[in-house]
């Protein structure tokens, strides 16, 4: 049993830890929060350079062809950054969507900018409130084109193509479409965590291009959330680490009643109980990135687990963190709103945790699977 | 990344798979060994498990992870929870030797002289004696090293006086673990003596306690100017914290070190039968996401546990860390019991014959508090793990006489 990450993927991690603190401080994350710029180009441009971007894509197709493992760590740390970039979208999703499903030529079209970061690519489902399922669907595509509206899209303002659910002749089915072409339409959105851009794409016979097999877009919208899920989730345990940390040293430093409020046992308690969700997301983390990187049946169970156990350990973290700042974590200049915003814009990318457990207990429910 | 044996641990498997086998009927995938849970204080089920043990220390498959010369193999961690799994798949008796060979036996043999190892180790690896642990008091729990048990030195002997408590096994045990006060007069932590004690020995008394499940595993134990030899010191006088301290770390090692199943499957059996506003109730969005929980809950430990082995295998010293398995198992334990007994709706209270959820929700506090508290165990892990401040203490610098108490 080898159930770690190996040296040089731990050393890759570094690399890209090191880099992010020297350049992507939580006053990055803020500038873009508080300022017009939905993202930070200068860290999309660098994170492309460095490979982050196509760390899973192929070399034959522009990537670094490091693997799912090491994409995992690197998420990690764009977690632990708060890194306001489209990383999740056009990685996670809008990649692993043309990785799982696309054709040869539509790799090769896409995949390269992707790799490098010109190109940015999103994944469109929901459409209104409430949890989206296949009978929701209500965007179509006939005759190689699209129509409906598409809300709330993460990133979907400065995406250049998205990968969309809609209903056609055989059922529901993906597409590809290219977001600067005729007939799409955008809005920014506000956003609960302004340092990750939403938006309204509304399609009105937009053209777009069947991703997949006619008829089977549950199917592969269902395996490509999957596999977003364990790499959110190691984003997400990033993120709550780093919320942990940050707490756990104001809490050394802050005295009250004369002695440090980390020696009151009542926090020391919560702490502790936080620490573990914390470590036990982890662990259902890792299981989930070696059921992806191994192309494990197994994946479909362990990326509920991995998203759930993350989400829930996430939310906690950042609602502990503010709590136990006291007066201060509720102001605009800490950096605790970050993380609490940060997090339940996470949490509700790709479906909240509740729909995972739920997804969780379905696919279990066969005598064979537990 | 992978989960498959390396080509030493293959063939290590191998090995076990193939004595257990010749030795012991394999369980079929569904099936948990029979015979567990209570009953660890009968006659005829301590003979069935000393008699498994014997036939597996006659092949060195007892305590592999002891060297050899008392007995074991000198097997690494890794190979001991291969074993585990192995005869695990195995119908076998449950294994009432845990305290011995788990704790105190290691113990011995960080801090035991030589004529300790050599007379006292064998024979609790191959199950002939039977060891218990009498650590706890009625006023030092928790706070073991309140302990008040009186030790006092005459000539080549000492002569103990005092009560421990909840001493698992004392009725059927053949020696025991004793930490006693030898010097009132020191601090709390420096007057303390370790001795291994005669069961037998006159001036002992056991008398069972009644458990709120109904079992009788646990005793109180008087010592009534009780003799021990000189020799049964384990460790140096007033010394003995230092043993303690080893035998709790074990305690905790192994009884945090589990993992395994906590009877996850059987639920989700329970719900899928179980009618629930007349649908199964598997199918209540509530039920789905409480039994999510529990299973996320589970495995998030047990992968943990593969991290913690991981860690192991790559030469690694068991830390504090594993005080996350019991902090995290036992409560598990106790909701999803109880949440089992909820299912079955009002007949949920019912307790007849082979009414296992209730039993376990009955045995399962005892879990939360046996070998460190839920409490206990986050001080530890906030403390040693995560470095936070100690607890603001009332019973250091002093002498241990002048200690406030209850007493005084
Ligand atoms: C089934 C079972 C088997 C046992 N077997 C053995 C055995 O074989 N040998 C043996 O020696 N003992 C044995 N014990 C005893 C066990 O180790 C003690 O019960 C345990 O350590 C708790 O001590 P206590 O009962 O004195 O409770 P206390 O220590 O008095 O605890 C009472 C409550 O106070 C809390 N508490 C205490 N100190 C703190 C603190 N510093 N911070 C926060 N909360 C605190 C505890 O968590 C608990 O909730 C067994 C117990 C059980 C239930």
């Amino acid at each position: 049993m080898n159930f770690d990450f190996s040296e040089e993927q731990k050393l890759l991690q570094k690399t890209a830890r090191d880099y992010l603190s020297e350049n992507a401080p939580l006053g990055l994350c803020r500038k873009i929060l508080e300022g017009d710029e939905p993202y930070s180009r200068e860290l999309w441009q660098a994170a492309g350079e460095m490979g982050w971007l196509g760390a899973a894509i192929p070399e034959k197709y522009g990537g670094a062809g490091f693997g799912h493992l090491e994409l995992a760590l690197l998420a990690e740390e764009v977690g632990r950054a708060l890194a306001p970039i489209p990383f999740s979208s056009s990685v996670y999703l809008a990649t692993e969507a043309l990785l799982v499903a696309g054709t040869d030529e539509q790799r090769e079209r896409y995949l390269p900018g992707l790799a490098s970061g010109e190109l940015i690519g999103t994944f469109a489902i929901a459409e209104r409130r409430g949890r989206p399922t296949a009978a929701s669907v209500q965007t179509t595509f006939k005759d190689r084109e699209l129509v409906g509206v598409k809300l709330p899209v993460p990133d979907g303002d400065v995406a250049g193509i998205a990968i969309v659910n809609a209903r056609d002749d055989s059922g529901i089915s993906l597409v590809v479409a290219e977001l600067d072409a005729r007939g799409v339409e955008r809005e920014s959105l506000a956003s609960i965590d302004p340092s990750r851009s939403l938006a309204r794409l509304s399609f009105q016979g937009a053209r777009a291009e069947l991703l997949g097999a006619p008829g089977k877009g549950q199917e592969l919208a269902d395996s490509i959330l999957d596999r977003a899920a364990v790499l959110m989730a190691f984003e997400q345990v990033g993120a709550a680490t780093r919320a942990f940390e940050l707490t756990k040293d104001f809490m050394m430093e802050r005295y009250a009643f004369g002695r440090p409020i980390a020696s009151f046992q009542a926090l020391k308690h919560r702490l502790a109980d936080l620490y573990v969700k914390i470590e036990l997301a982890r662990s259902n983390s890792y299981y989930g990135a070696w059921a992806l990187s191994s192309e494990s049946a197994e994946l479909p169970v362990a990326a509920c687990g991995a998203r759930a156990s993350a989400s829930d350990a996430f939310e906690l973290a950042s609602q502990e963190m503010i709590q136990l700042h006291g007066g201060v974590g509720y102001t605009w200049e800490y950096d605790c709103h970050l993380f609490y915003r940060r997090a339940k814009l996470l949490g509700l990318a790709l479906g909240n945790a509740s729909e995972w457990r739920d997804k969780l207990i379905e696919r279990l429910d066969h005598p064979s699977a537990v | 990344m992978d989960f498959n044996d390396t080509p030493q641990e293959a063939e290590f498997r191998a090995a076990a798979r193939g004595w257990l086998d010749s030795n012991a009927e394999r369980l079929g995938p569904d099936e948990s060994p029979t015979g567990m849970a209570e009953g660890q204080d009968r006659e005829d089920v301590i003979k069935s498990s000393q008699a498994w043990q014997a036939r597996k220390a006659d092949a060195g498959w007892a305590c592999i992870t002891w060297p050899k010369e008392y007995g074991g193999r000198g097997a690494s961690s890794i190979q001991n929870v291969i074993w585990n799994q192995e005869e695990g798949r195995s119908q076998t008796p449950p294994n009432v030797f845990g305290i011995g060979q788990g704790m105190l036996g290691p113990t011995i043999m960080a801090h035991g002289s030589e004529a300790q190892k050599s007379r006292y180790l064998n024979p609790m690896l191959r199950g002939e004696e039977i060891w218990c642990q009498l650590f706890s008091e009625t006023a030092a729990g928790s706070d073991l090293a309140g302990l008040q048990t009186r030790a006092v030195r005459e000539g080549d002997e000492w002569v103990l006086n005092g009560q421990k408590i909840w001493t698992t096994g004392a009725q059927y045990c053949r020696w025991g673990m004793i930490v006693t006060r030898s010097d009132p007069a020191a601090q709390k932590h420096a007057g303390i003596t370790y001795f291994i004690v005669d069961m037998e020995s006159s001036g002992i008394e056991i008398r069972p306690i009644k458990q709120i499940n109904g079992g009788k595993s646990f005793n109180e134990v008087f010592f009534n100017d009780v003799r021990v030899p000189h020799a049964n010191v384990v460790g140096k006088v007033n010394d003995g914290w230092r043993g303690a301290i080893t035998t709790l770390m074990n305690e905790r090692a192994s009884i945090g070190g589990g993992g395994g199943s906590n009877g996850f499957r059987e639920l989700m059996r329970l719900a899928r039968e179980t009618d629930w506003n007349g649908r199964p109730a598997l199918q209540d969005p509530y039920v789905r996401q409480r039994l999510a929980d529990f299973y996320i809950r589970s495995k998030g430990l047990q992968y943990t546990g593969y991290r913690t082995l991981t860690a192991l295998s790559k030469g690694a010293t068991p830390g504090p860390e594993a005080s996350i398995g019991k902090l995290v198992g036992a409560p598990l334990s106790q909701e999803l019991a109880g949440f089992a007994c909820d299912l079955q709706g009002q007949a949920g209270s019912l307790m007849e014959d082979d009414s296992s959820w209730q039993s376990s929700y009955l045995g399962a506090p005892g879990i939360r508090i046996a070998g460190g508290t839920d409490e206990i165990l986050r001080n530890i892990v906030a403390e040693r793990v995560l470095g936070l401040p100690p607890e603001v203490r009332l019973d250091k610098g002093i002498a241990f006489q002048d200690i406030p108490s209850a007493r005084n």
